[in-house]
């Protein structure tokens, strides 16, 4: 278009008065293509949340069909026998609540108070930005890096031997930057309001934090560790150098098999060594154990989510 | 009132910045027992961060470096061994409503409780009485367990003046209280505020000149930082002010 001419202008509309009010809502293209535009973002969405459900279901179902006829409660409760060919997974189950509960009863109680120091205490300097940068990186660390740290600290530097307690003390170093970072985002979510109108009144930081936010976070707080209850029980690398064994002897549905000086078996190692160290092993056996371990993870979530939903019913603002 | 009433608080040449930026450029003024003190200015003019200053809440802000000497109830504030202790003296009231997310009588005995009263009939004392003072009390009294989030924004701008009063301050800052809540929730409070000067030094931060005009003794015009002029108010809203900027400011003939 050369600059001479005179750039088109939009059509011009008659006054509204005069168009008869049932003929007023005139469909032009831009409102066609607006529509269809429209349609069309909101399908491919659409798809995309659909495609990432369903290899999931898929995924779930073949799981359950495969194992089926090992699926008992039996199979929950049997300590495996025949060389592992057969029988139940109970010291693995056990073994993998030993390792969670153990590990998180250690960073939860480290990881929230970090937490509350950094995001409530801490001034902004470069002593605490470091600590920041810090616990962001730990976050990002391969767990098999975890692995190696744990094994060199507990298991060698501490004396720790191979045994539960470093097991779990890894998987504990392991949680406890998500931990930190998931409670400061729970406290960040308290209004900063809230907390000048207490300083406002000659509050102090602790009885604010009391009165106010930890009431107010505490929510956010529980959902982040329980998240990463499911994170612990899946990790295999971190366990398989520090106090997970192939397979231990223990007797049928005790509750306290382990001493914490022992080492254990665990879901996420027994599903390895099953799949690919045990030969002839009883095809439905492996995959009932990943659907064990998949539905022992789904319901701490779940168990999450419902903590949420109603700790949320009592938010207070 | 006197010139040779008594002085709640005293600032000289007080100073503050936020890293580089120096919001506060050295202001010196008084205020006297019992007065309402008005302090207007537009926006950026330095007047809630004076009053942060005053509770040194304004060191919650990392970045911020304040200078001068400011005494209230002739302590250096600076030196003050126990800062809670002059937050207490200082009652604070935001612009924004805060309802703490507590029921109504929590959100009142909160300050008494962290300086230490724990008894039942003590704290139900302080809470009716301040309830009553911030004229909130009739329409609460039935439901003092209900949030006090759940209250409509005039009744948690009550609340808060209730709050602010519940540790028995000596001053109490109001800044820009009416932002938020309807005229006639103002004009209520405007009487509140009238009721309770003859007991407490009211110092009233607010963008209506016409609220300075109505309640304040003196009022103080900041403009960027510095005191433009600072006066009874009848010279203030007078046709003579001693600085022109104050007439124009005051009559809305600004720029």
């Amino acid at each position: 278009m050369s600059s001479s001419t005179t750039p088109a202008l939009p059509p011009v509309l008659p006054p509204v008065e005069a168009i008869p009010p049932e003929m007023r809502f005139v469909e032009t293209d831009l409102v066609r293509t607006k529509l269809k535009r429209q349609k069309i973002a909101k399908a491919v969405f659409g798809t995309m949340s659909v495609a990432m459900i369903l290899p999931l279901l898929l995924i779930i179902g073949y799981l359950v069909e495969r194992a089926w006829p090992s699926l008992s409660l039996e199979f929950l409760i049997d300590v495996p026998r025949a060389g592992m060919k057969e029988g139940g997974i109970w010291p693995a189950l056990i073994g993998t609540i030993y390792l969670v509960f153990i590990s998180l009863a250690v960073s939860a109680p480290i990881g929230i108070m970090a937490a509350i120091y950094l995001n409530e205490y801490a001034k902004d300097n470069w002593f605490n930005r470091i600590i920041n940068l810090a616990v962001i990186n730990l976050a990002g660390v391969p767990s098999i890096v975890h692995a190696l740290f744990g094994l060199g600290a507990f298991v060698y530097a501490a004396n720790l031997g191979y045994s539960i307690i470093s097991a779990s003390l890894t998987l504990a170093i392991m949680t406890l930057p998500v931990i930190i970072a998931s409670t400061r985002e729970a406290l960040a979510s308290v209004p900063m309001s809230f907390r000048e109108a207490c300083w406002n009144v000659g509050a102090t930081r602790w009885q604010t934090i009391k009165a106010i936010v930890l009431p107010n976070s505490i929510s956010g707080i529980l959902t982040g560790v329980i998240l990463q209850v499911s994170r612990a029980a899946g990790e295999t690398a971190p366990i398989m150098f520090t106090g997970v064994v192939f397979y231990k002897a223990v007797e049928r549905g005790t509750l306290l098999p382990y001493y914490l000086n022992e080492q254990c078996m665990a879901l996420s190692m027994h599903l390895y060594t099953l799949s690919t160290q045990v030969p002839d092993v009883k095809e439905s056996l492996p995959f009932a154990t990943a659907v064990v371990l998949l539905a022992s993870v789904l319901m701490v979530n779940a168990s999450a989510i419902a903590l949420r939903v109603y700790l949320r019913s009592r938010k207070k603002w | 009132m006197s010139d040779s009433a008594k002085k709640r608080v005293e600032v000289q040449d007080l100073r503050l910045s936020y890293g580089d930026k120096e919001v506060i450029h050295g202001i010196s003024f008084d205020i006297r027992d019992r007065e309402i003190f008005g302090i207007i200015g537009p926006a950026q003019s330095g007047k809630t961060s004076l009053l942060r200053c005053l509770n040194r809440t304004v060191e919650f802000t990392a970045s911020a470096r304040m200078s001068g000497l400011v005494k209230v109830d002739g302590e250096d504030i600076m030196k003050v061994k126990d800062v809670y202790s002059l937050r207490r003296k200082i009652g604070m009231v935001a612009p924004l409503p805060v309802g703490l997310p507590l029921s109504i009588y929590d959100n009142v005995a909160f300050a008494p409780r962290c300086s230490g009263i724990t008894n039942k009939s003590e704290l139900d004392a302080v809470v009716e009485k301040c309830l009553r003072q911030a004229a909130l009390w009739d329409e609460v009294k039935d439901r003092l367990d209900s949030l006090g989030t759940k209250l409509s924004g005039g009744q948690q701008q009550r609340l808060t003046i209730a709050r602010a009063l519940s540790h028995q301050p000596e001053i109490l800052c109001l800044d820009e209280f009416s932002i938020a809540i309807d005229p006639v929730t103002t004009m209520r409070i405007e009487e509140v505020l009238k009721e309770l000067r003859k007991e407490i030094t009211i110092i009233l931060v607010t963008n209506l000149t016409q609220q300075a005009r109505r309640l304040a003794d003196r009022t103080m015009f900041l403009w960027n930082g510095e005191i433009v002029e600072l006066d009874r108010n009848e010279v203030i809203f007078s046709d003579k002010p001693a600085n022109r900027k104050t007439y124009e400011y005051v009559n809305g003939i600004f720029g």
